[in-house]
């Protein structure tokens, strides 16, 4: 290790040091949230909430119960146009290009930015199909292709030696921490850019989230990542940025963003202090 | 201790005699269809052979068989059906996932299903009469008949499968967004294959109580008992048939019991086949 290296500034991102990606220390925008209002039947949901998500970075959401992150993850991939009653002021930069102009390809919107939920949501189908579907959807209809990509994606999430004698068996008969692997996998398939994820560890056994957590760590680099997390723990572990928020107001807000490190070892607002050492929240 | 003991037999005798009261209830609903199959096993089972199927029916029915009868019966459940179907499934398609939960359309939609379904089938039949047969002219007709029959079964139609599709989670449509499914593929291939079981059982159901039904086929088919040349004669429900021979004809008794034992027996396989339709297609519908 030459000497460079070891002054990297990146290494102080993490607690452990970056596997791959582009240095982290030039900050390179691919989602730009800007004043972002987000009601439910006209409640504040999140108040004003500007943020820059990096490219090739983890970033973790964290914050209480009922704070937005669920929210501010379905405002990125305009899941919000499904829930009733919510209404979206301000905007969202996704690679420069708002999402929330009149003409944009929302589909297209979606297969760039990948959505993992809390719980484990494999269609009732076969595990081929799970990932064959989104697939034919997007025009990737050619068999060996469907086929390699799926394999490939399978393989990434570490999946395919245990699933690869049985892909035309329901996925719902997979384990929870394959379940869940399987959606990141059926995700990963669309070759996205950007991977959302609210709290794909929660639902899972510790082993299972363990598997999940290393998985997510090794997409540093190729995707953006953005999760929500309540394991602090697992944060610091893999998150290159966090932010922090809090309900105030009755209105979720963003309080703090920087780099991981900062925020849990020198936080500038008490709010987050507290939280991180487990005095509130 | 010795109170605790008698609490706890006190307990137990409270125990069976709850049970006793759900177990006598049980065998009182099996009595009551048991007592119903035997009284017609024995009133109708002499009547019944392989004729009785196959043959024209004679003399007003006393004498002959019930072929043309079964063969109206069935014409005017496919008239019905094949009209019902389409028209209630869209519209349960548009309720369930196409209009806002609480848009004055839905409600108005949804509204006008309850107060058909509220709507007694002899009103049906008085409506299927100067509509379809008198208005558009189609006479006392098989046809007449199945299109009266299909408004009778669009509120049970819709208002099933509309249960059937409300109750795929939610999360499905969330999760099949994400992917960037438009709401056509997701309709497709996982919320209508998800719903189908609810919807099958809803179209069984319907087609039970249509198979049942007299008021309305009175009115509207007729009751002629010669076999069907088209869809724009009269034909004669097995229902009717029953009717007619039980309280027109005297001496039609053992024919009709034989009738109505073919009708239960149909009813029987019906449903049968309902929960294994259902049944199946819950199983099937995890494979690819
Ligand atoms: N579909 C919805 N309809 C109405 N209110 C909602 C809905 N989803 C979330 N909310 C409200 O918005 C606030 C933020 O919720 P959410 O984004 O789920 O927070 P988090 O994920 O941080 O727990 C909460 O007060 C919650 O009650
Ligand atoms: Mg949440």
């Amino acid at each position: 290790m030459t000497i460079e290296q070891l002054t990297d500034p990146c290494d102080s991102f993490t607690l452990g040091p970056l596997e791959a990606g582009p240095a982290c220390c030039d900050p390179q925008p691919v989602i730009e949230v800007k004043n972002l209002s987000l009601r439910y039947h006209g409640k504040l949901a999140l108040k004003q909430v500007s943020l820059d998500i990096y490219k090739g970075c983890i970033t973790a959401l964290i914050g209480p119960s009922g704070c937005g992150k669920t929210s501010l993850l379905s405002a990125v991939n305009r899941l919000t146009d499904l829930i009733p009653g919510c209404s979206v002021n301000g905007r969202i930069l996704v690679q420069g290009r708002n999402i929330y102009d009149p003409d944009e390809n929302v589909q297209a919107l979606r297969r760039q930015v990948g959505m993992v939920f809390q719980k484990p949501t494999p269609f009732p189908l076969s595990i081929r199909r799970n990932l064959s579907l989104p697939l034919h959807e997007h025009g990737v209809t050619r068999k060996a292709e469907v086929a390699d990509i799926s394999e490939q994606a399978l393989r990434d999430v570490g999946l395919w030696d245990e699933v690869c004698d049985r892909m035309d068996s329901a996925a719902l008969n997979l384990s929870g921490g394959q379940q869940q692997r399987l959606c990141i996998a059926r995700a990963l398939a669309l070759q996205p850019q950007i991977l959302l994820m609210d709290e794909p560890c929660s639902a899972l056994d510790p082993i299972a989230s363990g598997i999940v957590e290393d998985l997510i760590g090794r997409l540093r680099g190729r995707y953006t990542v953005v999760i929500v997390t309540h394991n602090l723990a697992q944060a610091r572990r893999i998150a290159n940025y966090a932010a922090f928020f809090w309900v105030s107001e009755h209105a979720g807000q963003l309080i703090e963003f920087g780099r991981c490190q900062k925020i849990f070892e020198s936080p500038r607002h008490e709010l987050t202090a507290a939280y991180v050492n487990g005095v509130r929240g | 201790m010795h109170d605790a003991a008698r609490k706890r037999s006190l307990r137990k005798l409270r125990e069976n005699a709850a049970q006793c009261v759900i177990y006598s209830a049980v065998m009182l609903v099996s009595a009551v269809f048991i007592w119903l199959l035997i009284d017609l096993l024995r009133g109708g089972l002499s009547h019944l052979s392989w004729e009785f199927i196959t043959e024209l029916p004679r003399d007003a029915g006393r004498a002959g068989g019930i072929a043309s009868i079964l063969v109206s019966t069935l014409l005017i459940l496919l008239v019905a059906v094949l009209t019902a179907v389409p028209v209630a499934w869209m519209t349960a398609i548009l309720l369930a996932e196409f209009v806002a939960t609480g848009s004055w359309f839905g409600k108005a939609v949804r509204f006008s299903l309850y107060v058909l379904a509220g709507v007694p089938s002899i009103v049906f039949g008085l409506f299927g009469n100067a509509f379809f047969c008198v208005y558009l002219g189609l006479g006392f007709s098989i046809l007449s008949g199945g299109l009266t029959l299909a408004c009778m079964l669009l509120p049970i139609l819709a208002s099933t499968a509309e249960a059937g599709l409300r109750a795929v989670p939610h999360i499905y449509r969330l999760t099949a967004s994400a992917l960037g499914l438009s709401r056509a593929a997701a309709l497709l291939h996982l919320i209508l294959p998800a719903a189908a079981p609810v919807m099958a059982a809803g179209l069984l159901l319907g087609i039970g109580r249509a198979l049942a039904e007299t008021a309305v086929l009175l009115f509207t088919s007729g009751y002629a008992e010669r076999m069907p040349d088209s869809l724009l004669d009269s034909g004669r429900a097995l229902a009717l048939h029953i009717f007619d021979l039980s309280m027109n004809v005297p001496g039609g008794d053992e024919p009709a019991y034989a009738s109505a034992l073919v009708l239960v027996s149909l009813l029987l396989c019906i449903n049968i086949l309902a929960m294994k339709f259902a049944y199946g297609l819950q199983r099937s519908k995890l494979m690819p």
